[in-house]
């Protein structure tokens, strides 16, 4: 490994890093006498431009892995960390356009620094490959989110949102890095192929669980899990919008990608599985013997996710809270779709898929890349509508929304558009996401277990149409007691409508994303 | 050419809109021009199929990564069911031409309805059948809770959640499927070729069949159609008996039989008398049939004696699939087209032709009213349609159901007796009804001659909406062959196997 390589290879992290360092410079160096409204323009687009940069970085990066040995890489830049990183910049770029509309705090240059580097943090996320880089990058991205949520200094919720998270984020922080030290203890390596190796020669031991399960804890706080979740709905409803929306999304996708890199790396072979049915079940045979309370471990708490995620969320009146439930109960299907690897049940299927034949296992990491991204997308558009209406009303109530369709037709719109598609309505984008994750499921594993699982995720996810029924029924059904219009600032509005467009427009041609994020593997 | 029923519907869907608000007899007659155009193509597509077998429309690839196609096809069963959209849709337009709430955005809700039931029918590949199946659930949501009467938002929210419980079964079932088929298509075809297991085969049937028959009204999930049917907006209710309790049957007979028939098989013991998912799934539909015409006959609200009523229709329609021979299933067929028309025709004369004159539902109220002295028209079309409903000979209603009960009778002749007694029945709630609200002696209200109290006249949109549904039914029962032609073959066909 040289200097070079490294720099190489984390292109993206340092055009961010740059851009971070650059706002604030321009904001606290030449725009101090300026109005507000040029201050957060000019810092967003500043913003907006460096995550753009880094996407060209992220392009020139592509394929490289940086490491002392190549077998055993510190950081890749391939097969879903591109897809992932890629999501990430996008993801970013647009709750910083959402900026463009908030009064919340006078320190924009300190704000949108505060969020490039947390989004740094989660591109080293999507990327590590091994327990330290991981940490140092959720630790980068964490501490991020804990200022983020404090950012609205006279709301008191916000405070207390801030420090509820923060208390639980160290407690977790606490917990993973105890496990990661097992892991490290164990297997005297902190690179994650390398640990794989050592426990597939060593055969099961106890204290891999125990490990597993603080790892778990960990990161279950990370994508908020059951029962990992408790600061969620606070932090969801102090945060100011903008902050929320990153938390929602940008760094759901950072740490399901990491759960991901961790799942490939640890419950499957390395590389693709090719050939013939007969060597694939043998080697699923060996790990079949090893590794399948790994995956129950996580399915237990992917199940407890969609129930209490769903459930919990029928009894909100803040609209924020019930985005909180509902993004419990997704982070629930996608850790289903996570811990039911096609190569447990020991039935691996080999799917034709594009050009060549890939591993179920890919086609399972394509579903789950495939439903964070869109997840995260429409999550952003969510809290920007939430955020309009709440500046209008003062209130984030379901009551607010009351009326909506008069106050403001396109907002009513984009609010049906995103929240049909969270409900999984098609032929919206939120129902290819559950239906590819689910048919990756079924299709991977066969057995009671899966099907049981998918059936109770399907019956769940009727049970959040109704809750996502409640809001649009004051937005479309019911009168307005209000019918002053609402306004929403030009960018605003046009970031939803784009939105609104990707979520109708992906989900009417579904392949186009599947086969990107299907291609950023067969260049990996 | 079929498959423009759908981009158009969708199209006129979206302008609607896209219509400046103020404008309702512009959108008026837009949607009476996309749903006409929809009937006329309909119409073209019926003719143009004729002694045709299936034939493929668009098939392009969607999702190469599941090998999920947009393939759109039609055989004699969907042309059939087209037919039917297309007469639904412009009756539907005609019976509310008198909305004046956000009336573009009630023919945009409508429109898209009718495009993802152009959609269902038309589709043959798995899980395209399903997108168009799932996109009709938001409309009819809409347009209850709107534009609704009696208990709207609950009603609505019942059928949303109803379908969507029914269509999550339906997913499990097609996504297991899939999985269990391991075959790189999902085309309906294709799929019923690939040789599921029988025990596989035994426990989805019942899974898929159950999540497509709640739309289809069968007991015990019927709860949501009398309470929707009443709730709903005339136009809606009409397309809620008339076309949606027909996707439920449809998807039932499309995919439920063709792509797990041995789901059918006797299980090897009886218990209680049933001895296979057929005979659990045939007694269902008889209990329907009886029940519903039961209840009916018990109502004081007249939109529930008809919402009643077409569940004891529907029972037919499942019986006649549950009998698995040709003329049955046949049967079965007819009477979705021949339901869809008279049902049609009933929840327009009682919600829009009566009820929005007399503003009562209520059968006590009604009698003192003396509407066949008052709205003529409204008793004699509803003479008509009740004499269809009852099955008379010369309506459709007649040649379905005897075809269901001849085709019965070959396989379990205690289902035509019990089913008998639901004919019987359905004579006596209709006639109730039509004597309570029409040819009643009661003495007349007090306030029935003071001023204010006149009854607006008939308008053309009525008259012309009336005409074409019995028009509908009296062409098909004098002359059952245009449509027995069509149905057959592809019945033939779907009992062989795969509906090649």
């Amino acid at each position: 490994m040289n200097y070079w390589d490294l720099f190489h290879a984390t292109l993206p992290v340092t055009a961010l890093e740059i851009a971070a360092l650059l706002v604030l410079v321009v904001d606290l160096g030449f725009l101090r006498r300026a109005t507000l409204n040029v201050r957060v323009t000019t810092a967003a687009l500043l913003g907006v431009a460096g995550c753009g940069a880094a996407l060209w970085g992220l392009t020139l990066s592509a394929g490289q892995s940086v490491g002392v040995n190549f077998e055993l890489p510190l950081l890749t830049e391939s097969g879903g960390t591109v897809a992932a990183q890629a999501g990430i910049l996008i993801l970013t770029a647009l709750t910083l356009l959402l900026l463009i509309d908030s009064v919340f705090t006078r320190h924009v240059g300190e704000y949108v620094s505060v969020v490039l580097m947390a989004a740094s943090g989660g591109l080293i996320v999507a990327a590590a490959q091994d327990l330290l880089v991981i940490f140092i990058g959720l630790e980068l991205l964490s501490l991020g989110l804990y200022i983020l949520t404090a950012f609205a200094k006279s709301s008191g919720k916000s405070a207390e949102a801030a420090l509820k998270y923060y208390l639980f984020g160290g407690m977790s922080a606490a917990f993973l890095l105890f496990g990661f030290s097992y892991f490290y203890g164990l297997t005297g390596s902190t690179n994650l192929k390398q640990i794989q190796w050592s426990m597939t020669a060593s055969g099961a031991s106890p204290m891999f669980y125990v490990a597993w399960i603080l790892v778990v804890a960990g990161l279950g706080f990370k994508v908020a899990a059951v029962p990992f979740h408790l600061w969620a709905p606070d932090t969801y409803e102090g945060a100011p919008a903008p902050a929320a929306a990153f938390i929602a999304s940008v760094s759901k996708v950072a740490s399901f990608a990491l759960l991901l890199t961790i799942s490939m790396n640890w419950f499957v072979q390395s590389g693709p599985i090719t050939g013939q049915r007969s060597v694939v079940t043998a080697a699923l045979r060996q790990y079949y013997a090893t590794w399948p309370p790994l995956a129950t471990i996580l399915l237990v708490v992917a199940a407890a996710s969609m129930i209490v995620g769903n459930l919990a969320a029928l009894a909100q009146v803040s609209v924020r809270r019930l985005l909180a439930y509902s993004a419990i109960a997704h982070a629930g299907y996608i850790l289903l779709g996570i811990a039911a690897h096609p190569v447990y049940a020991g039935q691996g299927r080999l799917i034709e898929w594009a050009e060549g034949n890939i591993g179920p296992a890919y086609l399972s990491a394509n579903a789950v890349l495939y439903y964070v991204l869109t997840y995260g997308l429409t999550t952003i558009g969510a809290f920007g509508v939430v955020a309009v209406v709440e500046r209008a009303t003062g209130s984030d109530r379901m009551d607010a929304f009351l009326g909506l369709h008069k106050r403001n037709p396109v907002l009513a719109a984009v609010l049906l558009v995103l929240f049909l598609s969270l409900a999984g309505i098609p032929p919206l984008v939120g129902f290819w996401a559950k239906f590819n994750l689910f048919a990756a499921v079924l299709g991977a594993s066969a057995g009671a277990a899966p099907f049981a699982l998918v059936a109770l995720a399907l019956a769940l996810s009727a049970v959040s149409l109704y809750y996502y029924l409640q809001v649009l029924k004051r937005a479309y059904v019911m009168p307005a007691v209000d019918e002053t219009p609402i306004e929403a600032h030009p960018v605003t509005l046009a970031v939803l409508v784009l939105i609104a467009a990707a979520v109708v427009g992906l989900g009417c041609f579904p392949a186009l994303l599947q086969g990107w994020i299907g291609s950023c593997y067969s260049a990996g | 050419m079929l498959a423009w029923t759908i981009y158009l519907s969708f199209a006129g869907a979206l302008l609607q809109a896209l219509l400046p608000k103020g404008k309702a007899d512009l959108s008026r007659w837009l949607a009476l021009a996309f749903a006409a155009a929809g009937l006329a193509l309909a119409v073209a597509g019926f003719a143009a199929g004729m002694g045709q077998g299936r034939t493929v429309i668009v098939d392009l690839p969607w999702v190469p990564a599941m090998g999920i196609h947009f393939l759109l096809a039609a055989d004699g069963i969907s042309r059939v069911l087209v037919l039917l959209t297309g007469l639904a849709a412009v009756a539907g337009v005609l019976f509310s031409w008198n909305i004046e709430l956000r009336t573009n955005e009630f023919f945009a809700f409508f429109l898209a309805l009718i495009g993802g039931v152009y959609g269902v029918f038309l589709s043959f590949d798995l899980f395209l059948l399903f997108v168009f199946y799932e996109i009709a659930i938001v409309p009819k949501y809409f347009l209850i809770s709107i534009w609704g009467s009696t208990r709207r938002e609950y009603a609505a929210m019942k059928l949303a959640l109803y379908s969507f419980a029914g269509s999550a079964m339906v997913l499990i079932g097609l996504l297991a499927a899939y999985a269990t088929s391991g075959s790189h298509s999902t085309g309906l075809i294709a799929l019923a070729h690939a040789g599921l297991p029988v025990s596989f085969q035994m426990w989805c049937f019942p899974l898929v069949f159950t999540g497509f028959a709640i739309l289809a009204g069968m007991w015990p999930f019927h709860t949501w159609a009398p309470t929707g049917h009443v709730a709903a907006p005339t136009a809606a209710s009409m397309l809620l008996a008339g076309v949606v309790m027909k996707l439920g049957a449809y998807g039932c007979l499309r995919v439920g039989i063709a792509l797990f028939p041995r789901g059918l098989d006797p299980w090897g013991f009886s218990f209680i008398g049933l001895g296979s998912w057929r005979d659990v799934f045939a007694l269902l539909a008889v209990i329907g049939i009886v029940y519903g015409a039961l209840v009916a006959l018990a109502q004081t609200d007249f939109k529930f004696v008809i919402g009643y009523s077409s569940v004891s229709h529907m029972g037919f329609v499942l019986l006649g699939l549950m009998t698995l021979n040709q003329i049955g299933m046949t049967g079965a067929v007819m009477q979705m087209f021949s339901h869809g028309v008279i049902a049609g025709l009933l929840f327009a004369i009682v919600g829009r032709i009566v009820y929005e004159r007399t503003h009562t539902r209520q059968l006590a109220e009604l009698e003192t009213m003396h509407l066949s002295k008052r709205l003529p028209f409204a008793a004699w079309a509803f003479v008509i349609a009740g004499m269809a409903s009852m099955g008379l000979p010369g309506f459709s209603g007649f040649v379905a159901e005897l075809q269901v009960l001849v085709g019965a009778w070959k396989v379990n002749p205690w289902w035509v007796v019990a089913a008998g007694v639901g004919i019987v029945v359905g004579v006596a709630y209709t006639w109730r009804a039509l004597q309570k609200a029409f040819f009643s002696d009661a003495p007349p209200s007090p306030h029935l001659h003071e001023p204010g109290h006149e009854l607006a006249a008939i308008t053309w949109p009525e008259v012309t909406g009336v005409v074409l549904l019995t028009g509908a039914s009296l062409v098909v029962g004098l002359y059952p062959r245009i449509l027995l032609d069509t149905i057959e073959p592809a019945v033939k066909a779907l009992l062989a196997g795969g509906g090649q």
